[in-house]
């Protein structure tokens, strides 16, 4: 009896959590409107720097911090900015912090800035990050805003290392650099490729589909 | 009537409240730049000096050690450990036992996008480019950066660059031909679809050589090293 009723309350703490509304505005970008899975935004960088687990958490993380610190400041200056400017101000700030990932990354490994190449400099045009500042951080609070970025920026490194592992460990017979596989393992060479990434990509749209489909049943 | 007056007012003081906006927001962005660079300065330096010494070793095989030389205005070599990037180096590649192996050159030039900073090795005593490594590039994934692909390396295990007979230029120019119409040894085979940036390497490898190994060649002996004094 005492097992059901603790089991009760768990559940009940559990789900006071989960329905608060604070984490559903984190819960939300991790999963039920995760950006790459569901908004299917921000293609680029998942399709071209997800040929290993390594580049796709760098480029992951590289985003969520832009995502998190624009999403503050545009929050923390939202009474400021003049509506006909805002978008200038959004892509400033946005390409502000991203010369300071650019610097941060070069500082901690040459070698990882040089494998993600351009497509650091090209997260200031990644429209998770426009498209949050423009619809949630100019009109929610800065702790709501922090929420958002975070679960958006999860979500996102989440995804990407979704593809990111799938195509690095059927192309490259390893995971974050680590060999693992057999040597009899035949690499499928297809999967490093930019083909590699559309079919995982397609692969993973499919399952998180029909997840959904399921749930809207249920 | 009184609509129309309010539009007329109301640009104004919005136009002074936009520039306000805008420049104080160009404001904070600049300081947190300048902030990041400082921060990261002394880092990123040391980082890159590191890349460059795997990179001398990959330009230069066979070596076991590299030392830095700086240019004096006399057109001279001498060793040097000063690590401001303005001072114009080379560094000069030895192996196990101290015998020169090659010069390794940084040269940079404007690519598809940004700068290419390129690394290459040269033979001295062959006369040949042996070696080439991309060193900074933001060429356009996919295309432009093929340069860092093995194929297009292939062009740089024993390219030609013999100087002429007088050891003031080279003899046969670098030069980059379309892809496929390789026919001598100082010709660069470029990439399909990526002219600009093939061209590029070309023209930055010419200069770089046109401008380095003449000076290499004239003061070679000041590279080699006194196995005593070690």
């Amino acid at each position: 009896m005492s097992v059901i009723n603790q089991n009760k309350t768990e559940k009940g703490f559990l789900s006071s959590i989960a329905d608060h509304p604070s984490t559903d505005e984190f819960i939300k970008g991790v999963w039920r409107e995760n950006p790459v899975f569901v908004q299917v935004l921000g293609m680029c960088p998942s399709l071209a720097v997800s040929n290993s687990a390594k580049n796709a958490l760098a480029m992951g993380l590289a985003t969520a911090f832009v995502l998190l610190m624009s999403n503050i400041l545009i929050s923390l200056l939202r009474d400021f900015i003049p509506k006909q400017v805002r978008i200038a101000s959004y892509i400033l700030i946005i390409a502000t912090f991203v010369t300071v990932i650019d610097y941060a990354m070069q500082a901690i490994s040459i070698e990882l800035h040089k494998s993600l190449g351009a497509f650091i400099a090209l997260i200031v045009v990644n429209c998770i990050i426009l498209s949050r500042a423009e619809a949630f951080a100019s009109k929610n609070t800065v702790g709501k805003s922090i929420l958002d970025a975070l679960g958006m920026g999860i979500g996102f490194t989440f995804a990407l290392l979704c593809i990111g592992g799938v195509r690095e460990i059927l192309g490259s017979g390893s995971f974050l650099g680590f060999e693992f596989m057999p040597d009899s393992f035949e690499k499928w060479v297809i999967m490093v490729l930019p083909a590699g990434g559309f079919f995982t990509l397609a692969f993973l749209l499919l399952i998180f589909n029909s997840f959904k489909i399921k749930n809207n049943r249920a | 009537m009184s609509e129309h007056k309010q539009t007329e007012n109301n640009p104004q003081g919005n136009d002074k409240k936009m520039v306000i906006a805008m420049g104080s927001i160009g404001l904070i962005c600049a300081l947190l730049i300048v902030l990041t660079y400082q921060g990261t300065f002394a880092s990123i330096e040391k980082n890159k000096a590191e890349a460059l010494e795997k990179a001398i070793f990959k330009v230069l095989p066979g070596i076991s050690k590299t030392k830095a030389f700086r240019l004096n205005q006399d057109q001279t070599f001498s060793e040097t450990n000063a690590t401001d990037p303005k001072i114009p180096k080379v560094y000069a590649g030895y192996d196990s036992i101290g015998q020169l192996k090659g010069i390794a050159v940084q040269a940079n030039g404007k690519g598809y996008g940004e700068v290419l900073n390129l690394l290459y090795g040269y033979d001295i005593d062959n006369q040949k480019i042996v070696g080439f490594y991309v060193l900074e590039s933001k060429e356009t994934p996919g295309i432009g950066d093929k340069i860092e692909k093995e194929d297009f390396l292939a062009n740089f295990k024993a390219m030609d660059a013999a100087l002429n007979d007088d050891f003031t230029k080279i003899k046969n120019e670098i030069t980059t031909v379309k892809h496929g119409e390789k026919t001598n040894d100082w010709q660069i085979d470029g990439i399909t679809g990526a002219t600009i940036t093939s061209r590029a390497v070309g023209n930055i490898l010419s200069m770089s050589s046109n401008q380095w190994m003449p000076l290499i060649y004239k003061n070679k002996k000041s590279f080699l090293i006194n196995d005593k004094s070690k």
